[in-house]
């Protein structure tokens, strides 16, 4: 059966925390396995670390930093509105939670180039 | 303004759910029309076996509820020309309900849930005693005036994925009704309620897509009233840890 459709802002939301949470999830094995390595293989880091100064790593490293503020800012939303009073500017917090992820992972990014 | 095409390209779902099939119906069009004419029109003129649901016409009894287009609508308040820019329409049975034949849908699971989630008045007093007098403007009064509108038509059960997903979701009509009851100060059940809707399929599981508020006719808000409940039920929760 066709779906309805689904473009409003709070579903997007919703799919938001969702695809960044399941991200982030990957993410995280990878990254404490390459922060073992410095126990392990002091070498191997290094190599890595030289390679993360790639232009195309830092980009990929904005986005990891996007999904982790946009993940912790929409959770925030999320508990407020499942725990604080009521308040009808869901919209526009969810709206302020991808702002400010945006500025961070920004921010991030301006400093890494 | 675009000119009124002269006839609407009308598919509608037939059959029941064991045989699906779309029909395809031309539909004199008319300068205002409401979905709910289209399908009077279809059944009066074209085809008398189609089967369909409504009663007052006028957007208070909550039967003629349908998917217009992919969208869940109550089709006696939803003009064709809002929704059928190029003079298509496509009508279905509500989602998330089983089928009984073409556009009718099954309601009891529906109102089952109803019931599940203690969603009815437990009385305080009997009909030989005094009325209890209500405040309007207490804050719990305000709160339960919120959600007491609902016609039960079933849109925004149609509309939740939460629902889609998980069949035993109570859903945002029958949750927002529980939270009506547990703000009236004449209800006597108030830990039922919260044992109710706190239990598998209660309003933990929604995932605040907001879909329900997106799409109630009546402009509702069952995820305030379903938010309303996780806060209470987690606050009974603590109480009855700290008083154990």
């Amino acid at each position: 059966m066709k779906q309805p459709p689904r473009s409003h802002p709070l579903w997007l939301a919703f799919v938001l925390h969702r695809v960044s949470g399941l991200a982030l999830a990957l993410f995280l094995p990878a990254h404490f396995w390459l922060l073992s390595q410095a126990i392990t293989a002091p070498a191997r880091l290094d190599g890595f670390l030289a390679f993360a100064e790639n232009p195309l790593v830092k980009i990929a490293e904005f986005g990891l930093v996007f999904l982790l503020a946009v993940h912790m800012f929409g959770g925030l939303r999320l508990m407020a509105l499942e725990f604080l009073p009521w308040s009808d500017r869901q919209k526009t917090l969810a709206a302020g939670a991808v702002g400010a992820a945006l500025f961070l992972s920004g921010t991030f990014f301006l400093r890494a180039i | 303004m675009t000119r009124t095409p002269e006839m609407l390209h009308v598919t509608v779902q037939r059959g029941t759910a064991q045989d699906t099939r779309k029909q395809r119906f031309d539909v004199p069009a008319r300068e205002n029309q409401t979905v709910l004419d289209v399908v009077s029109w279809i059944q009066q003129e074209a085809d008398p076996t189609l089967s369909y649901r409504f009663a007052c016409r006028v957007g208070m009894c909550g039967s003629c509820a349908m998917m217009v287009n992919g969208v869940p609508r109550w089709t006696c308040r939803t003009h064709v020309s809002r929704v059928a820019s190029d003079g298509r329409l496509d009508i279905a049975p509500l989602r998330n309900l089983p089928v009984i034949k073409d556009l009718a849908t099954d309601m009891d699971p529906f109102f089952d849930k109803w019931v599940a989630a203690e969603a009815r008045h437990h009385p305080t007093r009997g009909r030989l005693e005094e009325f209890d007098p209500i405040k309007p403007d207490a804050p719990d009064r305000a709160e339960a005036n919120l959600g007491i509108e609902c016609i039960n038509c079933g849109i925004c059960y149609a509309a939740c994925d939460t629902v889609a997903g998980n069949p035993d979701y109570l859903g945002p009509a029958a949750l927002q009704r529980a939270w009506t009851l547990l703000n009236d100060s004449r209800d006597a059940d108030r830990p039922g309620i919260l044992a109710a809707v706190s239990g598998k399929g209660g309003c933990h599981n929604c995932h605040s897509m907001g879909s329900c508020a997106q799409y109630c006719p009546n402009g509702l808000n069952p995820m305030r009233a379903i938010a309303g409940l996780k806060r209470e039920t987690v606050r009974a929760a603590l109480r009855g840890k700290r008083d154990a």
